[in-house]
């Protein structure tokens, strides 16, 4: 698989070199979703949406509660059947279908940290961190420690936990617990991370931590973050969509969702007159 | 609050009977009666060791068969199977724990023990004969059937408990397990883990339950006062020895000695429901501040 990718790199590499144009667009989606709907028995979530996410960006959902955001994340890295739900249409992760393949290995490339952080209540803040890494096929004989410790320092929490690394994961506090998911997320090494109001719970500073942390996170990785905060939308997003009753009301630049949006719902929405 | 503190003064005015009745046969034997195998009302010489050790036999024989199998049912009612068939399921496991146990040993005498005895202990005998635990003869009552019939009557309060004990645990474990790209088994693994606690409480009160059952175990056990490995030998047990020989109990120390025998299986009891109730209290409670 990782040879594959590399071979693909060079090879849009090379491509590039004679006509970067045409490839480097098309080659830099890291997710598509084409004619997405998503049901929850005959109740429809989702509507037709369609969405193309660009590698390393930071692209933000925003909308009104019940507007299928949660249902759309979790369609991404396919939570939404686990929870009963079906969907059709397609999803493309780097231009394959994500249901063609074993949802588990899909997990593993599309992390996912939730609205409340959850990490494991019998286990260590190590363990919790391992967990990803101790599961079937993920073997990484004697580098646990390495992995565990860089996780946890790209989840801004290693300073914090150093030193307590065999203490109960549920010790620390909330906003350390749900940096503590984000490690356990990262530490499987995933491409793309999603984010279901990963903040909501947290008071302003552990807040502006986490989205620190996703501006940090952007590097590596391809985020997608559900939030009810327009503000945590504007501050960390690249692009922003507008979710509005299951379906895409408006997604574009997130400057231009916040200060010219081209449809009348998205303006009403991101200036508090609904929602 | 008046009835809470009735229920208090029972409890302990049932152990202070227990004690004093028991008063004759604890300055008589002190702790020998714990080890004491002699159990003879003609010479009045009493020692409880077969029936405490047919009482522990029997209910751990009863774990190790009841238990993986009431996790089994435990994990398939409450992660795996959908809500049409873990309904009648979970009905039909908690009917099990509502039958008298009564029936229990009439079913034992009539069809267990006659299908131990002809085709079950034979095939034991003749394939594992070697092994201490099945010599001797088929006889079809004894420890074996007794451990049998306990299992089946603590199968459903294992499987209820920890279905209730796995059913505590939120969903939101089960997702952040999947997220990380568990598979559904894997997934099941971690919530075990931590639920493991209250799945030992449920465990120790089906045992505490094993213990102090009398009447289907009296009705297979044998009744005979001898310790033997063999589980296809005869035995006895503490609630066994107290039912059949009350009535003739006709000496003072002998019916001190089985006051003395329900004195310990009080406390047994007690002791085994008390640290079960704490552990599944305990997991129920961790869950809930999360």
């Amino acid at each position: 698989m990782v040879i594959i990718r590399i071979k693909g790199t060079v090879m849009i590499e090379t491509l590039q070199k004679f006509s970067p144009a045409i490839v480097s667009h098309k080659m830099d989606l890291k997710l598509e979703a084409k004619t997405v709907n998503a049901f929850f028995g005959k109740t429809q979530a989702l509507q037709n949406v369609s969405l193309s996410i660009e590698k390393n960006h930071v692209v933000a959902i925003i909308g009104p509660s019940g507007c299928g955001k949660s249902t759309f994340l979790r369609c991404l890295n396919r939570m939404h059947e686990v929870a009963g739900g079906t969907m059709n249409g397609t999803i493309l992760l780097d231009g394959k279908d994500i249901h063609e393949n074993d949802p588990v290995n899909l997990r593993r490339r599309v992390g996912m940290v939730f609205q409340k952080a959850n990490p494991f209540p019998t286990m260590s803040i190590f363990d919790n961190v391992a967990a990803g890494l101790r599961l079937n096929g993920m073997a990484h004989n004697g580098h646990i420690a390495e992995i565990v410790e860089r996780s946890l320092q790209q989840a801004a929490l290693w300073n914090e936990v150093k030193d307590s690394l065999s203490k109960n994961g549920m010790s620390i506090s909330g906003g350390q617990q749900q940096r503590l998911c984000i490690a356990r997320a990262l530490a499987v090494n995933p491409e793309v991370l999603l984010m279901d109001e990963p903040a909501s719970a947290l008071d302003p500073i552990p807040t502006a931590k986490i989205e620190e942390l996703i501006y940090e996170l952007k590097k590596d990785y391809t985020i997608i973050i559900v939030t009810h905060n327009m503000q945590q939308a504007a501050r960390v997003s690249d692009e922003t969509a507008f979710f509005y009753l299951g379906e895409i009301i408006e997604f574009d630049n997130t400057k231009k969702i916040f200060t010219a949006p081209s449809i009348k719902q998205t303006e009403d929405y991101v200036t508090g007159r609904f929602g | 609050m008046f009835f809470a503190i009735i229920v208090f003064g029972l409890v302990f005015l049932m152990a202070y009977e227990m004690i004093r009745g028991s008063e004759l046969s604890l300055q008589k034997f002190g702790w020998k009666f714990l080890s004491g195998t002699v159990w003879d009302p003609v010479a009045d010489v009493y020692g409880a060791l077969p029936y405490i050790y047919g009482t522990l036999t029997s209910s751990f024989l009863a774990m190790v068969l009841a238990f993986p199998l009431s996790i089994g049912i435990a994990i398939f009612l409450s992660e795996l199977a959908p809500p049409w068939i873990e309904r009648p399921v979970s009905f039909m496991v908690e009917l099990l724990a509502a039958i008298p146990s009564i029936v229990y040993g009439l079913w034992g005498i009539f069809v267990l023990v006659p299908w131990l005895r002809t085709s079950v202990e034979p095939f034991l005998i003749k394939h594992l004969g070697s092994l201490p635990f099945f010599k001797g003869a088929p006889y079809g009552f004894g420890m074996l059937a007794a451990g049998i019939i306990l299992a089946i009557m603590i199968l459903p309060i294992i499987s209820s408990i920890s279905r209730d004990v796995l059913r505590a645990i939120p969903n939101s474990q089960r997702e952040a397990a999947l997220a990380i790209g568990a598979t559904r088994w894997e997934s099941t693994k971690i919530i075990l883990a931590g639920g493991k606690s209250g799945l030992l409480g449920a465990a120790l009160l089906g045992l505490g339950r094993a213990v102090g059952e009398t009447m289907a175990v009296t009705m297979v056990i044998g009744n005979r006062a001898e310790i033997s490995a063999s589980l296809l030998d005869p035995g006895h047990s503490m609630a066994s020895v107290i039912a059949n020989e009350f009535a003739e109990a006709t000496t003072a120390l002998y019916s001190s000695s089985l006051i003395e025998i329900a004195l310990i299986l009080f406390a047994v009891t007690i002791i085994l429901n008390v640290i079960a109730r704490l552990i599944v209290w305990s997991i129920t409670k961790k869950f809930k501040t999360t």
